[in-house]
């Protein structure tokens, strides 16, 4: 095939088509521009985009893991040096616990809700577009708007929005984004009113793809509305969960926008997240930017979630292709 | 499977329809949905309600008393006074040109690589494939620090992109998923079409432009769409290469605000910022609620 490659794809030589034709399948039938002038400009813009932004700075993420690097002198080799300072900076145990407590969190306030949400909603006959569209629209708010509107809510006063509603209950006032002890719940409450529509979607989508002969058959053998929920909805739903699972894994250690502008990853560090801590190693550094410990630490962060994302890319292609 | 599983799951679903005749089963139900409704209706629309209605309140009574609905009357000068001296016009500008070149490159990248990679299938194609599937594992935070350095000093340009929209026009065109999606809707199109425009004389540019592409509007205008709300959730980065306050997003702007502008007015610029998010959401409700919104979900 390597004559034709040089073949000006305009002109279409006929004697061009019954080679491609010689090879039935593997190729389609524009074989003959294969490699040539035009495929290479189709492929251009992208190779470009992802060579400059994407290939290369994944690359560059394992380099400078490995480098001291402040963008004046030369970048140096340091070996593991970057590493063993992340390991011996306190807050990175700090962003840890703190991490994992915003994901355990976030999965005890986000994953039966949804859940709960659209098994209601999937039965519903009438309006279901209304459910849904109320249950989606604080995932289009644009997250800074949330969090800056969330924080008027919380705030500590008795005047505060959610303090004057609790305080028709008697309840409060709560210090909610000041207080260390509820502080993280209050940073997960709003991230989950923010996400838990797009969950409540998937979840619909799965429910509308269960069998009903299933339900069928279980009612022939006599069972209740209960034991149907338990021994059919939530079976057939067990793949999808995996992978709601998972991206919320994924997504809350990566958390950044909800403890950087509600509380700066205060008080006392109770918020302080990994990302935030790798984006002050980097940019709020008074020492000028902390690259090489910034890269090291996001490279740890990313193998463990790189684990994650190839289980979940498994288990979707393993799906789609059934 | 979606669209079959959608209509039988019309017919019925955990109730059969003899459960929906039993009076206990069609209270509780209609007991559930309604309690369903109401927080859905509290947890949903409540917040931005307040919002719309804090907006045009004056900063006193929101203070005071947050929760009363207009207690001294309407301040639809707020609103006013956030486009105008807040300056919420500019920043609403840049917004919109962030979103809209965002736009245009994630298109032309998704467009001409898929098409390259499911019609025209060069030789390293399945290379190609795979290397842009793989940034797909690849979870955005080990980007940050080198993507930055990139925009300060890019390869071959030679002069930083800081403080221009390229810094985030180009790097929001890496997207893997776009690629993705558009290459499968090309690879699904009738392959029969395409062979005949070949005979009938169309090259590889024709092909894309006049049969290619009017064929794709569904794919184009999820891309679109799913462009543009990223963009304008967008943070981190643009606060990262957009220093200068003057090329600044809204997004980006009004944690800056906050600080210095009166409540009444800040909180018109919160509604203001939601406006043009929620309207798509409005238009395109069908494109967000349906199954397209699991391709949404594994940007983040």
């Amino acid at each position: 095939m390597t004559s034709t490659d040089t073949r000006p794809a305009g002109v279409t030589g006929d004697r061009a088509r019954p080679r491609t034709a010689a090879r039935p399948g593997r190729r389609g039938p524009l074989a003959r521009a294969r490699g040539g002038l035009p495929t290479l400009v189709f492929l251009a813009p992208m190779l470009i985009v992802f060579g400059a932004f994407s290939w290369l700075p994944i690359g560059r993420a394992v380099v400078m893991s490995f480098q001291r690097t402040n963008l004046v002198a030369d970048p140096v080799w340091v070996g593991f040096a970057n590493f063993q300072q992340v390991f011996a900076d306190p807050q990175l145990w700090t962003a840890v616990q703190n991490t994992a407590y915003f994901a355990v969190l976030a999965l005890l306030f986000g994953y039966p809700i949804p859940l709960v949400a659209a098994i209601l909603m999937s039965e519903v006959r009438r309006f279901r577009g209304l459910f849904s569209a109320l249950a989606y629209l604080p995932v289009v708010v644009p997250p800074v708007v949330a969090v800056l509107l969330w924080k008027l809510f919380y705030d500590a006063g008795e005047d505060g929005v959610f303090n004057t509603v609790l305080g028709w209950a008697g309840l409060g006032p709560y210090a909610w984004l000041q207080d260390a002890d509820i502080v993280m719940p209050s940073l997960v409450l709003e991230a989950t009113w923010a996400a838990a529509g797009g969950t409540v979607i998937i979840y619909l989508a799965a429910l509308t793809g269960v069998d009903p002969s299933l339900y069928e058959a279980a009612e022939i053998d006599g069972a209740g509305v209960w034991r149907k929920l338990w021994h059919i909805t939530l079976p057939q739903l067990r793949g999808i969960l995996l992978v709601t699972f998972i991206l919320q894994i994924i997504g809350t250690a990566q958390v950044f926008l909800e403890p950087f502008l509600f509380t700066d990853g205060g008080p006392a560090n109770r918020t302080l997240t990994l990302l935030l801590l790798i984006y002050r190693y980097a940019f709020t550094n008074s020492l000028g930017g902390d690259y090489g410990a910034a890269a090291a630490l996001s490279l740890l962060l990313a193998l463990v979630l790189t684990a994650f994302s190839v289980l979940y890319f498994r288990l979707t292609r393993s799906w789609s292709g059934s | 499977m979606n669209a079959t599983g959608r209509s039988s799951a019309a017919d019925r679903g955990l109730l059969a329809p003899t459960d929906r005749k039993r009076p206990s089963v069609r209270w509780s139900t209609r007991l559930a949905h309604g309690a369903l409704l109401a927080v859905l209706a509290v947890a949903g629309l409540g917040p931005m309600l307040w919002l719309l209605k804090a907006a045009t309140t004056p900063t006193q009574d929101t203070l005071r008393t947050p929760m009363s609905l207009w207690p001294n009357g309407f301040d639809f000068a707020n609103l006013v006074e956030a486009w105008t001296r807040v300056e919420i016009d500019k920043y609403f500008l840049n917004t919109i040109a962030l979103a809209a070149g965002s736009w245009a490159v994630q298109l032309l990248v998704a467009a001409t690589g898929g098409y390259a990679l499911a019609v025209l299938r060069p030789r390293l194609g399945r290379l190609i494939s795979g290397a842009v599937l793989a940034t797909l594992f690849v979870p955005s935070v080990v980007l940050l620090v080198p993507l930055y350095l990139t925009v300060l000093d890019p390869p071959l340009i030679g002069t930083s992109m800081l403080n221009t929209f390229w810094a985030v026009w180009l790097p929001a065109g890496a997207s893997a998923f776009n690629v993705l999606l558009m290459q499968r809707f090309f690879a699904n199109l009738p392959r029969e079409i395409f062979e005949a425009a070949r005979v009938d004389g169309a090259g590889p540019y024709r092909l894309f432009w006049s049969i290619v592409l009017p064929m794709s509007r569904p794919i184009i205008g999820v891309v679109s769409v799913f462009a543009v709300i990223a963009s304008w959730k967008d943070f981190l980065w643009p606060m990262l290469v957009l220093p200068d306050p003057d090329l600044q997003p809204l997004s980006v702007r009004l944690p800056i605000l906050q600080q210095f502008v009166e409540l009444d007015v800040f909180l018109a610029a919160l509604a203001i910022s939601s406006l043009i998010p929620i309207a798509l959401f409005l238009v395109f409700q069908r494109m967000f609620l349906s199954g397209a919104s699991l391709g949404g979900a594994v940007k983040g």
